[in-house]
């Protein structure tokens, strides 16, 4: 066997498993496009489920899903952010702020049906706020906070330590240093780490199993304390809880599609908020 | 105060990473409107030395102080003294040049905006002026408003300059400023240092012994984290007391 033999051999093996992985994704989303594109239409996107959801659109399960993640947002962003700003740039490098860092990273590898455990126990039961979009969102708004705290810390880093000590040179304070100097720069990149927390976070069902999302309701929910329904967890009603599950799989497909659409536009939009800040970074 | 003409004073200055102590008992003196140079081989102490000159060393982890630094006969190192306070009067032009990603404008403005103490009005005026004392207005007037990032190194350098004077220090702080610089944006750093002194104090860091004996008044000679000799700067080029600065000032080492 020559050298150039089993380079081209290591080579050939590479570049095979590239294209497997390539394939599958491309085989999944050919499957789901495939047989949900029949379903797809203004009238599936706008209209709520008739007939014991055999006929009929997605509209409440798509804004259910809206609104969550709204409250993901509000509750994880700034929690997150301010998170890393302490962690990054306030707390002493030491013994605790390793220990409060693993703990971070070790919470991102909790399974999220044990989210869904704690959020029942916390926002439903304890603080009463009953089964609703607002426990829902709080609780995957926990579990996108370690991967939010990582990404902005992420992101704070790759601000250069020469514009704090530049800033602190010219008579700035800590705090006006890293506001001014630091976190304008970082911003963006933390947008970017958000909005693939949050695309991950809308896919989620079995946070919002238990925390309120419905198998189905009539009407749209009215305030944060109502129950709502959610793209994921519609998906899983139909394909496995129906008492028509052959008869509504089209719609089962539509739905993946509709939420795939969604996620990929979230993680289009942190690609491009990523290229933005490159060239904001450029000049 | 006047303190005989000194600006700033060093008394017993030790300075320790850790616990490794970078600096061993240093004391000197910065005249006023003068330009003291600092130098000696890698790992002397002398950039150490300057960053304890406006507290810089007090972001650095695990740093520690002893001894003071009086400016105008004030400790700077004293719990009730403001350290904000002290970089204001004592400014620093970092070794590599440092613009913020902001305009032109916006990084002379920058330390005009903090306390928001500048007047709107008077923050163009100040920007100008800054802009002309640091001999880069020509070169930028009609383009403020573009990206310091577009600038090139040796007006990067200068508009750091400018950002520093626009604060209005009394001591200027330089660490090896135009190490990183051709030799005519070397030679206009050099020009401009001249000029300034007549309005500031000037503190420089450098490697480059021609360039000590040409822009300073008195050079002061580091070694292993001791101050070994502190002269008129013809002196040390010439006669000086020691025989290691000797050594390195005629290049035998370092």
């Amino acid at each position: 066997m020559s050298k150039k033999f089993t380079e081209r051999l290591g080579f050939f093996l590479l570049a095979a498993a590239t294209f497997l992985v390539l394939l599958f994704l491309g085989v999944i989303l050919f499957d789901i496009f495939s047989k949900g594109a029949g379903v797809l239409s203004w009238k599936f996107l706008s209209q709520a489920p008739r007939q014991g959801m055999t006929e009929g659109g997605i509209f409440p399960a798509i804004l259910g899903t809206f609104l969550v993640s709204v409250i993901t947002v509000i509750f994880a962003v700034p929690l997150g952010m301010f998170a890393a700003v302490y962690l990054h740039e306030y707390a002493r490098p030491g013994k605790v702020t390793r220990l409060i860092r693993l703990a971070i990273r070790n919470l991102s590898g909790v399974p999220s049906i044990v989210y869904g455990l704690f959020g029942v126990v916390l926002f439903v039961q304890s603080l009463r706020l009953g089964t609703s979009v607002l426990s829902a969102g709080l609780t995957l708004g926990l579990l996108t906070l370690p991967w939010t705290i990582t990404a902005c810390e992420e992101a704070l880093k790759t601000v250069p330590k020469s514009y704090r000590e530049g800033a602190l040179a010219l008579g700035a304070t800590k705090w006006y240093a890293i506001r001014t100097n630091v976190l304008p720069y970082a911003i963006p990149g933390m947008l970017t780490g958000v909005i693939l927390g949050l695309a991950r976070a809308a896919g989620e069902t079995a946070p919002i199993l238990f925390t309120g999302a419905a198998f189905f309701l009539p009407s749209l929910p009215k305030s944060i304390f109502d129950q709502f329904m959610a793209l994921p967890y519609h998906l899983y009603i139909l394909s496995t809880q129906h008492h028509a599950i052959d008869k509504v799989r089209p719609i089962a497909y539509g739905t993946a599609m509709v939420l795939l659409g969604l996620i990929l536009m979230l993680s289009f939009s942190a690609i491009w908020v990523r290229y933005r800040y490159r060239q904001r970074m450029k000049g | 105060m006047d303190n005989n003409g000194m600006k700033m004073s060093a008394r017993n200055l030790k300075f320790y990473y850790g616990s490794v102590q970078a600096l061993k008992n240093v004391s000197l003196s910065i005249r006023k409107n003068r330009v003291t140079a600092l130098i000696g081989p890698s790992g002397c102490g002398k950039t150490t030395f300057l960053r304890c000159l406006n507290r810089m060393n007090d972001t650095v982890e695990g740093a520690r102080v002893e001894g003071e630094i009086l400016l105008d006969g004030e400790n700077i190192y004293d719990p009730d003294v403001d350290v904000v306070q002290v970089r204001r009067r004592v400014g620093m032009v970092f070794q590599k040049s440092n613009p913020f990603p902001k305009t032109i404008f916006d990084n002379v403005a920058y330390g005009l905006r903090i306390e928001g103490e500048t007047p709107k009005n008077e923050i163009a005026d100040r920007v100008e002026k800054s802009l002309k004392d640091a001999a880069l207005w020509n070169e930028v007037s009609d383009r403020l408003h573009h990206s310091a990032m577009d600038l090139s190194g040796g007006q990067q350098q200068r508009l750091c300059i400018a950002r520093a004077l626009a604060v209005k220090p009394e001591v200027i702080l330089m660490d090896e400023p135009a190490s990183a610089l051709d030799p005519i944006a070397t030679q206009k750093i050099e020009e401009l240092i001249q000029v300034l002194k007549a309005e500031y104090t000037i503190v420089i860091v450098t490697h480059n012994m021609q360039q000590a004996a040409r822009v300073s008044d008195y050079t002061a000679f580091f070694y292993l984290g001791e101050l070994i000799e502190m002269d008129q700067t013809a002196k040390i080029f010439t006669n000086p007391g020691q025989k290691r600065t000797e050594d390195y000032v005629t290049g035998r080492f370092g």
